[in-house]
């Protein structure tokens, strides 16, 4: 085993062992809070595919994190008014199950990951930041001015959407179906990092005209890529919104779409618990200096300097060293 | 066209007032090393360019086993059968040796949407790639990143690439780029065997190579072929001596 599966596997024994702790201590704020780390942790694992192993730099994936939140506050929204949300040309009601919420939420999200891809994989670069940073505030401002769902101030949800079989109102039991999430998402990256998809998908970051040579696609490659990334992040929006029992424009903000990345950074760039770590320390540093000072983004802000400084593969590559090819 | 595996039709390319390629026809023949050479500036990268599909000609075609292909862009001509080098190593660094030529192996399967089992475990596709680095060399070195190996090492992989796709052609851009005399002669004598697997259309600077392996040259000076024959008649050719060659001869 490498030291890296070492620091995974510690990270998997806190993900499990804190919540339980919390649960048994009677601290349910602390179980909100690892709920909160490893929802963000999923949105970010899913940006990690693109920007990790694709080299795709998205600005934008509260785009994705958006069209999740609000797949999930649309369709409770009218479950819970007695509204259908279409009449003609049939009805379509609204729903709380969670399952259903979470296929639409993907399916959404990958219709508009594909879409947005098709348009911005044709630049690079800086480019290419930029115009998914634009995809993004275009979504954020139609968020705002889409009255019927809240405008800006958002849609809030008075009961937590349902599981069959679980009480998602309790705080430890709706941490266990996020976790699973998550646990399944990592299981899909690892193997998908290792797949013929993601030898061809990694080539295409670092040799472009290699993998055109061999008789691939790059385009097409980074395309899928960026439509499963775009597709799990959605499926976090939905999750995120149903934690908060609250979406607004806010979920599809520049700002958040940066915190992804910035996740990805102090986590260690293309690793599999680089977001896992990047989001949980985020959560945790927004708790205790965001209790002490309003301003903690400054200190915040110092942390990340520092890691992009000197550890260049985050807080992964600092604990257990440079980034090996796989075997 | 049975006869021709590889040929260009009257290819023209221009930047501005630059004349890059100006009517070059050439055909690559089966079991032949066919080289190309030519000084700086000659329209030598422009020409391959236009071969390998990256830049489209103004007019003109380009055949690969009697197929047009001038309208397909490089991926579809590698799928066709043409398998190219590049002048600078296009490998991916941060992966093994065996990585780069599975994804040679995986270009020629045409089927890299496979998301789940491992493509170090498939047997087709390693086999495949392990039979092209015993080919140029390069078995032992398998596990080793890329970025670690030699220059000559390199070269050498980026030939193994090639080869996983089992072309119809090989177009090699200047294989011999930055190579010593003992890693050119080791070079020079694989590249011998290829031949009769697939002809090579081999654009070359160092002309000792060129020598010791064509059966055919055609000089290209401003963008046109001015000459095309054996060694030995390109030898002997007062114009080629004239625009080229000069002493060197």
């Amino acid at each position: 085993m490498t030291r890296e599966s070492y620091v995974n596997l510690a990270c998997l024994a806190g993900l499990i062992l804190i919540p339980l702790w919390a649960h048994v201590s009677d601290e349910p704020f602390t179980i909100t809070l690892a709920t909160r780390a490893v929802i963000l942790a999923l949105a970010a694992l899913g940006l990690n595919i693109a920007l990790g192993i694709g080299g795709l730099v998205s600005f934008g994936h509260a785009v994705f994190f958006g069209i999740g939140g609000y797949a999930m506050g649309i369709l409770a929204h009218h479950a819970q008014n007695y509204t259908p949300i279409a009449e003609w040309p049939f009805l379509i009601e609204g729903t709380k199950s969670m399952p259903i919420i979470w296929l639409l939420a993907t399916v959404v999200s990958g219709i508009v990951a594909f879409l947005i891809g098709l348009l911005s994989l044709r630049t690079t670069g800086v480019y290419f930041i930029m115009i998914t940073l634009a995809f993004g505030q275009m979504l954020f401002f139609f968020s705002i001015s889409w009255a019927e769902y809240g405008g800006e101030d958002g849609l809030a949800i008075y009961v937590r959407n349902g599981f069959p079989g679980l009480n998602t109102l309790v705080p430890l039991q709706f941490y266990g179906l996020c976790l699973a999430i998550l646990l399944l998402a990592l299981a899909f990256q690892w193997r998908l990092a290792k797949s013929p998809f993601g030898l061809a998908l990694n080539a295409a970051r670092q040799v472009p005209n290699r993998v055109k040579a061999v008789g691939l696609n790059p385009f097409k490659l980074q395309l899928v890529a960026f439509t499963i990334s775009g597709m799990i992040t959605g499926l976090a929006g939905a999750l995120f919104a149903d934690l908060n029992r609250f979406v607004s424009p806010t979920m599809f903000s520049w700002q958040l779409s940066g915190e992804f990345i910035v996740f990805i950074i102090i986590g260690g760039t293309a690793r599999l618990f680089g977001p896992v770590i990047g989001a949980a320390l985020f959560v945790i540093i927004e708790h205790v200096l965001g209790g002490i000072s309003d301003y903690w983004h400054i200190w915040f802000g110092f942390l990340l300097l520092g890691i992009v400084l000197f550890g260049k593969g985050g807080v992964i590559g600092l604990l257990a060293g440079g980034a090996k090819a796989h075997d | 066209m049975t006869d021709v595996i590889l040929e260009t039709r009257g290819l023209r390319k221009a930047f501005g007032a630059l004349q890059a390629t100006d009517d070059v026809s050439i055909a690559l023949r089966p079991g032949e090393i066919h080289a190309i050479i030519g000084p700086n500036g000659a329209g030598k990268s422009t020409l391959i360019g236009q071969i390998c599909g990256s830049l489209a000609p103004d007019s003109g075609q380009v055949f690969l086993a009697g197929q047009d292909v001038t309208g397909k862009d490089t991926a579809q001509r590698a799928q066709a059968g043409l398998g190219r080098t590049f002048q600078i190593s296009q490998l991916a660094m941060e992966d093994t040796v065996m990585q780069n030529v599975l994804l040679g192996a995986l270009g020629k399967s045409a089927a890299p949407w496979r998301f789940f089992g491992a493509v170090l475990n498939d047997k087709a596709l390693r086999k495949s790639a392990m039979a092209a680095l015993e080919r140029v060399g390069l078995a032992d070195e398998q596990a080793r990143v890329t970025a670690e190996l030699s220059h000559g090492q390199r070269r050498q992989l980026e030939v193994a690439v090639a080869l996983t796709l089992q072309p119809k052609a090989f177009v090699m851009d200047e294989p011999m780029a930055g190579l010593g005399a003992e890693g050119s002669a080791r070079l020079t004598k694989l590249l011998d065997g290829l031949r009769h697997e697939a002809p090579i259309l081999l654009v070359e600077h160092d002309m000792d190579a060129v020598f010791a392996l064509a059966d055919r040259i055609s000089v290209l000076v401003s963008g046109q072929i001015i000459a095309t024959g054996t060694v030995d008649e390109i030898r002997t050719d007062t114009r080629v001596r004239e625009a080229y060659l000069g002493d060197e001869a």
